[in-house]
């Protein structure tokens, strides 16, 4: 074999081994995809939406887990995205100089990829620990730590795209920072920045570890956002640890749903804004 | 009459405007003061642990709740353990998608496909991890494992991380699922990093004469080497504090063993699995000390990968 077959050969080689490595990802997916169809499709029925969490060997559904999870979802959104808006802009808008925005940049990025269980002791420590009881605004205060570094990141991003002339032609009319900001800037990146606030719902939507240590479970419906919490996650835990068939089948329709929720909103975002915002 | 007007507007202007900067600067702030809570407060959760243990806690690899008695070298070992073979599965594999991405595909599967490997960040945790337990680790039981003592479990040298019984669960299923888990995320920033090679100087190495795998290896590899090892950090900062997919799998059990197919257990396990459980004040110290521990070194690795990605994007900076 001279040098020029040789060459040949390892780039032949390289090249399928890079495909066998492109299809062993798309393996995953399917297989899981698959096991979640597989399993699940047979338990999703009217029962699931319908009523609450049973106890093992009676039928039931995913009611107030459901419920809880929407609760707890849109606090944590609720809460979390003022507050992301906000630091995003300062990054954007104000942070050309100074120590302060390099710095929150920084950390905002590490937060952003930051073990999400250790969201949980923090709050835990904080909040479930004075207050002496779990309940579901731990669990909505949690999920929006984890809101926050998304919605900035985006924020920034999208408010970094938006020509410099716009902001140029707005103060030569005489407006405000606060005005320019307000009513052109963010105007301007409106649709980028309800993308970052898709893109964090669907990251807590799925969320368990953090939910562990403050929200606790609830096998009751419970709308007090003050007590313990019935959600998703962590019941399709509970359950699919649990040695009952029937705890299982309910557990593999929750995943089900919560998995092919978060997926949608995912490329429903991708498709919807078809932004070049990238999340690591 | 109308200058006192707009004076007195200019000034509320000037108000409002010093108002929205500092509202924006509080925010700013209280991102970095999250962080520096979080570490605080983790910190004065785990004094009882630091006092009754000190160093030891580091050495020891007892946990035995009933005689008070704890260490962390089990659940360090497992963490990195499971760790490393997550890396050792997602690095090729992250390599080969983003060279696929970004020098083979064609242009309309470019983007389905990006999307598709992007997925499989998407998936939640628990799903993972359920699919593992039910579904993957009795195929690892039945197939791999049984094959991989026969083989490798009479090895000299590597065969003690060989041995035991194929139970399916443990800290090499463990990995593997992290190892599928990382992929998305190493990918995702080896592709980006490879997309900003200027076209001049591959095709300048096509011009003398390379194969495609010859420009990869020896001109996109070098040139974009310190976003590479960005990358590398980003996933092992996901897989060091993944929690509930490792739950699953990895077998819950507190003792030290070197082999890769008993149960083991990581911290993010021990503290989903303990803590709620966890009775008396060193207990639940010691398991926020275990957190304290994980954050510290996520912390420390994930900032080294921002560190070296920010650089790839200054030397950018710099060329154009």
């Amino acid at each position: 074999m001279n040098l020029y077959h040789k060459r040949r050969f390892i780039n032949g080689l390289n090249l399928t081994l890079s495909m066998v490595a492109m299809a062993f990802g798309l393996f995953w997916l399917g297989w899981i995809l698959w096991t979640l169809v597989d399993r699940g499709l047979a338990s999703v029925t009217l029962d699931v939406f319908t009523k609450m969490t049973p106890p093992p060997g009676s039928s039931g559904g995913l009611l107030n887990a459901m419920a809880g999870s929407i609760f707890m979802t849109l606090a944590g959104i609720v809460i979390g995205t003022p507050i992301g808006i906000f630091a995003g802009t300062y990054l954007a808008e104000y942070g050309q100089k100074g120590w302060l925005s390099p710095t929150t940049r920084f950390i905002n990025d590490i937060l952003l990829s930051a073990p999400s269980i250790v969201i949980g002791l923090f709050v835990y420590e904080v909040y479930v620990a004075s207050t002496h009881h779990f309940s579901g605004w731990a669990g909505a205060f949690a999920l929006a730590l984890i809101v926050i570094p998304v919605v900035v990141r985006t924020t920034e991003n999208m408010l970094k795209l938006v020509p410099n002339g716009l902001r140029e032609a707005a103060f030569a009319l005489g407006a405000p920072q606060w005005k320019v900001i307000m009513l052109v800037t963010l105007r301007a990146s409106k649709a980028g920045i309800v993308t970052g606030i898709l893109l964090a719902l669907s990251r807590i939507s799925g969320e368990t570890a953090p939910l562990l240590f403050t929200a606790l479970n609830n096998s009751f419906w419970s709308a007090n956002m003050n007590a313990p919490m019935a959600n998703l996650p962590v019941v399709i835990f509970q359950f699919a640890m649990s040695p009952y068939d029937d705890w299982h089948k309910l557990a593999w329709a929750g995943a089900l749903l919560i998995t092919f929720g978060v997926l949608g909103l995912n490329i429903l975002t991708r498709f919807v804004f078809r932004s070049k915002t990238t999340l690591h | 009459m109308t200058n006192q007007i707009t004076e007195s507007k200019e000034k509320r202007q000037v108000f409002f405007d010093l108002a929205f900067k500092l509202t924006t600067r509080f925010f700013a702030f209280t991102v970095l003061a999250l962080l520096a809570g979080i570490i605080v407060e983790l910190f004065i959760g785990a004094m009882p642990a630091i006092h009754a243990f000190g160093w030891k806690f580091f050495t020891s690899t007892d946990w035995d709740p009933v005689n008070v008695k704890f260490g962390a070298v089990v659940q360090i070992y497992g963490t990195l353990v499971t760790s490393a073979i997550a890396l050792a599965i997602g690095i090729p594999v992250s390599f080969g998608i983003a060279l696929y991405l970004t020098e083979l595909s064609p242009t309309w599967l470019k983007r389905p496909l990006g999307i598709a490997i992007e997925l499989l960040a998407g998936i939640p945790s628990i799903i993972y991890g359920m699919w593992g337990l039910f579904v993957f680790a009795p195929h690892l039981a039945d197939h791999f494992q049984p094959w991989l003592i026969d083989h490798l479990g009479n090895l000299p040298g590597i065969g003690m991380l060989f041995q035991g019984a194929p139970m399916g669960i443990g800290m090499l299923t463990a990995g593997i699922i992290l190892g599928i888990m990382i992929i998305p995320f190493i990918a995702s920033v080896m592709r980006d990093v490879f997309e900003i090679v200027p076209p001049t100087l591959k095709e300048s190495a096509y011009a003398v004469g390379c194969t495609t795998w010859e420009v990869v290896w020896n001109v996109v590899l070098p040139y974009t080497k310190i976003g590479v090892v960005g990358g590398i950090m980003l996933g092992l900062g996901r897989a060091l504090g993944e929690t509930m997919a490792v739950t699953f799998v990895i077998g819950n059990a507190q003792n030290l063993s070197f082999s890769l197919l008993d149960p083991g257990s990581s911290i993010a396990s021990t503290l989903a699995n303990e803590f709620n459980e966890a009775f008396g004040k060193v207990y639940t110290a010691s398991l926020i000390e275990l957190g304290l521990i994980m954050f510290v070194i996520t912390f420390f690795v994930l900032a080294l990968s921002k560190l070296l990605l920010y650089e790839l994007g200054k030397r950018e900076g710099e060329k154009t």
